[in-house]
């Protein structure tokens, strides 16, 4: 005998402790079964691009820090290039290699977020977060060394960054490096191979190499489904062509793969800043750039590969001190739109996992 | 067992007074120690990971659970609009007295217990098993829907981990020869754990499922269901909720210490203290593994109880009646080893055969 059920709605957000901020999933559930997910955002929605449209170039590099807020380097890297392709400035060597360590430092930051908050979704009860904060306050602490500040940095310009390192920063730094591959041993021993992880992370939340590509996913999403594409490889910005690192990849493109994804980019970055530390020139670290900058008119779209996947900023300039256009692709918002077809099967328990597993930052889905 | 004290003590006024001071004791004692509890696992789970816990009230912290009562007993009781109100009120007494009502029979120490009933052991089972429905009142009386799917699956997961529980505390019975908790610390001149680790395993794990204690605290699951069954309640009725929470796994903590590790029996020490130490050394690996796994999924869980502790727990049985019924007089070491060995091969054998995972549904 079958007995009848009756799906039901449940809203999950928009203020609940794993909705990662203000989301909403309008999930049907029959019994602990997903049916149906309907997600809705836009309650963090601030306008910045409408808005950035009123101000001149440089007055947008705050703004660019309060979309990905776990990853503000990324952001202002991101932004800052798509303005120097538009108005063809150069940056020099040293703030570039500069830009390469904080930006690597920065996906170290957000990916100990995302790993310590993906395994407190799973249930281990606070322990693994706590531990990798601990891991993000020396981050932060260098960057601000740099740039004074612990969240939103502001410390790109274009053309060079805003000021140069002080002296006690190499050594804090490397201090930091020679430290945190071991942090990274002790931290993925503490759960990579326990069962319960394994059980409840392991073909968990497929994301298939086609749809993968097909909803333009990027970041680790994309490459724990096995798509090898990493934007520092496929399309070199900044001096990323001269580092040696390898491009993690998944095979099942489940949770468990996007997890280890992470931790293995982790490894990479801290390889990357190596490198950079030790061909590190000296010289200048911010170019000429004129105060009131008139960028010709034309477009440009700059790339990166943020921790969390490719973010683009698309310019429109009208020869004016502000952007005509100024829009976001917001790795975010791309992978957010493989959540419902993930989702739907599971059980209510694992839909958080799979949610935390995308890692999300509602500032860059909302904007 | 002509050793014990008997009861109720020769005091004058007899049978009323102990019982008037023992309900005292127990009242007191379960109180106390909660507040303990609370703040010792607080500032275990602080050292477990990497910060220092509460410590401004008072040295170490230690009155941070008093703060915590005081705000508690000041906070607005809110009652939802829509729920069922008298069953609302009612749930966390429901949920707690149970629990209180187990002490009646855990002995402090020989002849220091509320009562002494012959069948102690099937009153703590049969007792225990009635705070899961102060649990499902308080989900449905919420009219809330996180709160409705944390109490039943409460309900589901407390119903299938008795049965494990049962068969798992009948070899601590077959060996001791009696249901009484008295006479079963009495018959423990080596530590029933020795002769029972396997039953032991099952009994722990399946305690941890009964008090909904990490990794199978499903029915709150913070990160899924907000707060589970107790989402809507605030004031002193969550405070009773918190208390019974804790007061469970002192319950657990207390029936381990007696089962397995022979209660108040330790020497040199008084024999009270004996059994404080062992509860709480209980109780810090309650809170160890809570800080350390992450949760399992609910149909995993019911599937690691039907799948893995059931079985197991028969075969536990079957084995320690034949050692009984066949070797009553055979020393205890070459059966202590042999029941080890038994306990590794059918852990790795069982870990084998059974694997978690799957669960996707074609909808």
């Amino acid at each position: 005998m079958v007995i009848k059920t009756e799906p039901f709605v449940i809203n999950i957000g928009p203020a609940h402790p794993s909705t990662h901020g203000v989301f909403r999933m309008r999930t049907t559930l029959d019994g602990e079964v997903v049916v149906d997910l309907e997600p809705v955002f836009g309650y963090l929605h601030r306008g910045i691009e409408k808005l950035a449209e009123e101000r001149t170039y440089t007055q947008n590099i705050p703004f660019t820090d309060r979309l990905d807020y776990l990853a503000s380097m990324s952001n202002n890297l991101a932004y800052v290039m798509a303005v120097e392709k538009l108005a063809g400035i150069p940056a020099p060597e040293r703030a570039e290699y500069l830009r390469v360590i904080m930006a690597e430092l920065q996906r170290l930051a957000s990916h100990l977020i995302a790993v310590g908050a993906f395994l407190n979704d799973c249930g281990a009860f606070m322990t693994p977060i706590l531990y990798m904060l601990r891991e993000r306050e020396k981050i932060l602490d260098l960057f601000e060394m740099v740039s004074g500040q612990r969240l939103t940095y502001n410390y790109m310009r274009i053309g060079g960054v805003s000021q140069d390192i002080p002296k006690e920063f190499l050594p804090a730094l490397r201090k930091f490096v020679e430290g945190m591959p071991g942090f990274i041993d002790e931290y993925d021993q503490l759960l990579a191979e326990n069962e319960i992880l394994l059980a409840r992370s392991k073909g968990v939340g497929i994301l298939s190499k086609e749809q993968a590509i097909n909803i333009s996913a990027a970041g680790p999403v994309l490459r724990g489904s096995g798509v090898k594409w990493d934007i520092r490889k496929a399309d070199p910005y900044s001096v990323y062509d001269r580092f040696e690192f390898e491009i993690p990849t998944g095979s099942a493109g489940d949770c468990y793969d996007r997890y280890r994804v992470r931790v293995e980019e982790m490894r990479q970055s801290v390889r990357i800043i190596k490198q950079a530390m030790e061909q590190l020139p000296l010289g200048e670290v911010r170019a000429l750039v004129p105060q009131r900058l008139h960028p010709p008119v034309g477009e440009a779209y700059g790339r990166i590969e943020a921790p969390k996947g490719e973010l683009g900023f698309y310019l429109v300039s009208d020869n004016s001190i502000a952007p005509y256009r100024f829009h976001i692709r917001a790795p975010s918002l791309m992978n957010l739109t493989a959540l419902r077809d993930m989702i739907v099967g599971w059980k209510l328990a694992d839909l958080i996992i799979i949610f935390g597993s995308i890692d999300i930052c509602m500032g860059e889905v909302d904007r | 067992m002509s050793n014990l004290a008997p009861l109720p003590p020769d005091w004058p006024g007899g049978y009323w007074l102990h019982w008037g001071v023992f309900v005292i004791i127990i009242l007191a004692f379960v109180l106390l120690t909660v507040l303990i509890f609370i703040w010792y696992e607080r500032r275990g789970l602080g050292r477990f990971q990497a910060r220092v816990g509460p410590n401004r009230a008072g040295p170490f912290g230690i009155f941070q659970s008093v703060a915590d009562a005081v705000k508690i007993l000041t906070k607005e009781d809110i009652v939802p609009a829509k729920g069922d109100k008298i069953v609302f009120w009612l749930a966390p007494v429901v949920a707690f007295v149970p629990v209180l009502m187990v002490f009646a029979v855990i002995p402090f120490q020989s002849g220091a217990l509320l009562a002494d009933l012959n069948v102690g052991i099937l009153y703590v089972v049969a007792v225990s098993s009635v705070s899961v429905i102060g649990i499902f009142m308080a989900g449905w009386s919420s009219n809330n829907k996180y709160s409705l799917i944390g109490a039943m699956r409460t309900v589901a997961q407390v119903v299938s981990y008795e049965i494990p529980l049962g068969l798992a505390i009948i070899g601590v019975v077959l060996i001791s020869g009696s249901l009484s908790l008295t006479e079963i610390v009495a018959a423990q001149n080596i530590p029933f754990i020795l002769f029972q680790p396997l039953g032991f395993l099952i009994f722990l794990l399946a305690s941890l499922a009964e008090i909904n204690r990490a990794p199978f605290d499903v029915m709150e699951a913070d990160s899924e269901l907000v707060a589970g069954f107790h989402t809507e309640y605030s004031g002193m009725k969550f405070g009773l909720f918190f208390l019974a929470e804790y007061a469970e796994a002192l319950v657990a903590s207390a029936i381990i210490a007696t089962l397995f590790l022979g209660g108040w029996r330790g020497g040199v020490l008084p024999p009270v203290l004996w059994f404080l130490i062992k509860v709480f050394g209980v109780f810090f690996l309650i809170f160890w593994i809570r800080s350390t796994v992450p949760r399992v999924r609910i149909d995993q869980i019911m599937g690691f109880a039907w799948k893995f502790l059931l079985p197991l727990a028969l075969i536990n049985m079957f084995i320690t009646g034949i050692e009984v019924v066949l070797l009553p007089e055979a020393l205890p070491w070459p059966i202590i080893f042999v029941n080890l060995a038994i306990a590794v091969i059918l852990v790795v054998v069982w870990s084998k055969l059974f694997k978690l995972g799957g669960g996707r549904v074609e909808v």
